[in-house]
């Protein structure tokens, strides 16, 4: 397979789009017509060919393009990569997991020559070829998480596992939905979830740490998250909340099926070998209202997710007050007739709308 | 989400592997050493780490866990250290008397459940007998990062001092090794008190040594978070006794020297388990009804759990007249 990248901004003019392949091969997150907070998680070893499920790191149209936005986010605030200590071994373990990956899931754009630790890597999309020594961080122009996460697509937290809880001791957070590593860092599971409604009483947070602590190698896992974006925006940070915050107010009805996105992260989890930490990457899909109505199931199902979501939901993923402008859009594409299963298009098998 | 539904498995992945070495080291210890069959590189692995073995042993199956011993950074072999039990329910005795150089076997991915605090400045290892392995692969690991550690090693004899010559030779200011039969202890006061701030102490050994050190610490005013321990939990022999499994519309006979977990796997019920040990906390499982004594073994359920609420099959038993499970 060979990918096109897409030259496009997700700042300024946001040139941002989706190709119909693209478009295709989003993560819609829901299976069905109603969403709520659940241990959503399964195992993540591969999925449907050419879904974004296949690859342990899937890269995609926009990758070129998302590492260009990192590097620009990192130049304004380099907090948003932070590392502490004790977690420079983790990072090696990330920089081997991820180069390992890449150069076997994706042999024509990444390349991986070990001789001992003399290590080369090839990373053809970026013009990158250097060869440095494992585990020594002086052979590197970054420590090694930075390094390979400069080159790698999606958020990266890593977690030190003690005492029975995560820690967060390290990241790569640039693409983010409204948090702050650097008011996160050093934080346990439960800290840093604090501010999400409803699921500690749920006693959801309770089951997903159980389920992450167990976490093995090369038993890896995954799960979906979402929230709403307005414009094509990968650093929704609240360090720039001042910047982005606003844009929510420019929506119209003209402007908010191009505007309004569908933000879909793609969590996944790996236990890494040496220093038994876990790390979490955090992929970031996005896709317009529009786009989305291309697929007539998923109109039908956003429609009505968006309509019955809990209150408390709506307003922590920032979406209330333009909730009833959605409603009236995506209202059109809803003709009440029902839905298969499942979080994949159907094409072939779901009738066409059948509204005017 | 459910993109690809895929039922999660029981147990750890697998690899197999082939017996490269049997070496006896004394009269109690024996280590073994693996390659894979496929003669692909193992995966590395973390200070502490351990595998789970299967054993087929007569048309039975036997899961034990043992540390890994060698070098984490060593993708080429994998080694463990094996103690003959001649009490015990027969998973050491199996390892000892029939598996030969050569043989294949299936053992689990490493897991970690007592890995090293890399924050800590300094990492101080109490070791009773056979609870030296896991200390085998973190001082392995420390070494290559310069790490800051030494070793309190109680032994028996000197014959049955596993690893105590190689040790010595290779660390002799680091390593301190103390012989029972000549009356010699670990000085555990004194070593607790007067270690450099941010210390960290790891102690693997029998329970009454494990204890030993935990009380002695909290004593000296040590944080609990900085006291780190790992008790191999053999699944005991007992009683035989009859267990119903709700979910899956089975009654079944737990043997005398065969775990609950056991049992219900023999049945053909699948159940989650990692560690087998009584630490993970995988294979927890509902009780919907009981009449009679738990024995619990576990380091996992709370005390109100274990009032009838939660069993752990993989160490846990039962003696009375009816235990119902939600399996
Ligand atoms: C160790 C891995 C994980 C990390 C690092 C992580 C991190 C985060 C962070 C930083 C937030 C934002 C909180 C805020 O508002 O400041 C969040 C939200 C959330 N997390 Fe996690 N999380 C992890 C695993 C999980 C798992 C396994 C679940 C499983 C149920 C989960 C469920 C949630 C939910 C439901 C939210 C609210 C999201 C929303 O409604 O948009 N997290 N997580
Ligand atoms: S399998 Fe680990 S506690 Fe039972």
């Amino acid at each position: 397979m060979t990918i096109q990248f897409n030259e496009e901004t997700f700042r300024d003019d946001y040139s941002f789009y989706n190709s119909d392949w693209a478009i295709k091969r989003f993560p819609f997150p829901f299976h069905e017509d109603s969403y709520m907070y659940s241990v959503n998680m399964e195992q993540h070893r591969g999925g449907p060919k050419g879904s974004v499920y296949e690859m342990r790191f899937d890269v995609d149209e926009h990758y070129v393009s998302e590492m260009r936005d990192r590097a620009m986010v990192l130049a304004d605030d380099p907090l948003r990569c932070q590392s502490l200590p004790h977690m420079t071994l983790a990072g090696w373990d990330l920089l081997e997991l991820i180069m390992v990956s890449k150069s076997e899931d994706y042999p024509d754009l990444f390349e991986l020559h070990r001789d001992g630790n003399q290590w080369r890597w090839i990373n053809k999309p970026l013009g990158i070829d250097d060869t440095f020594t494992f585990m020594d961080e002086t052979t590197l122009p970054y420590g090694p998480m930075e390094y390979i996460t400069r080159q790698a697509q999606g958020d990266f937290c890593v977690l030190d596992q003690r005492d029975e809880m995560l820690w967060m001791d390290a990241g790569m957070v640039t693409t983010q939905a409204d948090w702050s590593l650097d008011f996160d860092i050093g934080m346990n599971f439960f800290e840093w979830h604090a501010p999400v409604p409803l699921a500690h009483e749920m006693g959801i947070f309770k089951r997903a740490l159980k389920f992450l602590l167990n976490i093995q190698q090369g038993a890896p896992a995954r799960r979906l998250n979402w929230t709403m974006t307005v414009n094509p925006l990968l650093d929704t940070s609240p360090e720039n909340y001042h910047k982005w915050g606003i844009q929510k107010t420019t929506l119209t009805p003209e402007n908010i099926g191009s505007k309004q996105h569908l933000r879909v992260e793609l969590q996944s989890f790996f236990r890494l070998p040496r220093s038994n930490a876990l790390v979490f990457p955090i992929r970031c899909y996005l896709c317009s209202f529009q786009d989305l109505m291309t697929v007539p199931k998923w109109g039908r199902r956003l429609h009505r997710v968006v309509r019955d979501l809990p209150v408390e939901l709506a307003t922590y993923k920032g979406f209330i007050d333009n909730r009833p402008m959605m409603l009236d859009y995506l209202e059109q594409f809803d003709d009440g007739l029902p839905t298969s299963r499942g979080v994949f298009p159907d094409l072939e098998t779901e009738p066409p709308l059948t509204k005017a | 989400m459910s993109a690809a539904p895929q039922k999660a498995k029981p147990g750890a992945e697998q690899l197999a592997v082939r017996v490269s070495a049997v070496v006896p080291l004394n009269d109690l210890v024996t280590r073994f050493e693996f390659q894979r069959t496929d003669g692909q590189p193992f995966p590395t692995f973390s200070g502490g780490a351990h595998t789970v073995v299967t054993m087929q042993d007569d048309g039975r199956t036997r899961l034990n866990p043992y540390s890994l011993m060698s070098d984490p950074a060593d993708t080429s072999t994998y080694a463990i250290s094996v103690r003959r039990d001649d009490q015990g329910r027969g998973g050491s005795l199996f390892m000892h008397t029939r598996v030969k150089q050569g043989d294949e076997m299936t053992i689990t991915y490493p897991v970690n459940l007592f890995s090293l605090d890399l924050r800590a400045r300094k990492h101080l290892f109490f070791a009773g007998g056979i609870g030296i392995t896991p200390f085998m692969s973190m001082i392995h690991q420390l070494e290559q990062s310069n790490g800051n550690w030494e070793l309190h090693y109680s032994v028996r004899t000197e014959a049955l001092g596993t690893y105590v010559d190689e040790l010595k030779y290779k660390f002799p200011t680091k390593v301190h090794v103390y012989y029972d039969d000549q009356s010699q202890s670990i000085p555990l006061e004194t070593l607790l008190d007067g270690q450099p701030l941010g210390t960290n102490a790891y102690v693997c050994g029998p329970k009454g040594m494990i204890d030993w050190v935990h009380a002695t610490a909290s004593a000296a005013g040590w944080p609990d978070a900085q006291v780190h321990s790992e008790e191999f939990l053999a699944p005991a022999p007992g009683k035989p006794f009859e267990v119903r499994l709700c979910k899956s519309d089975k009654t079944i006979q737990v043997g005398e020297n065969e775990s609950l977990l056991e049992a219900i796997e023999r049945a053909g019920v699948e159940a989650p388990f990692l560690c087998r040990g009584g630490a993970c906390g995988q294979c927890e499982t509902d009780v919907v009804s009981y009449d009679g004594e738990f024995i619990h073994r576990d380091h996992w359920l709370e005390p109100e759990q274990q009032a009838g609420e939660k069993i752990m099959p993989c160490v846990s038993r039962f003696v009375g007249k009816s235990l119902e499970l939600d399996r």
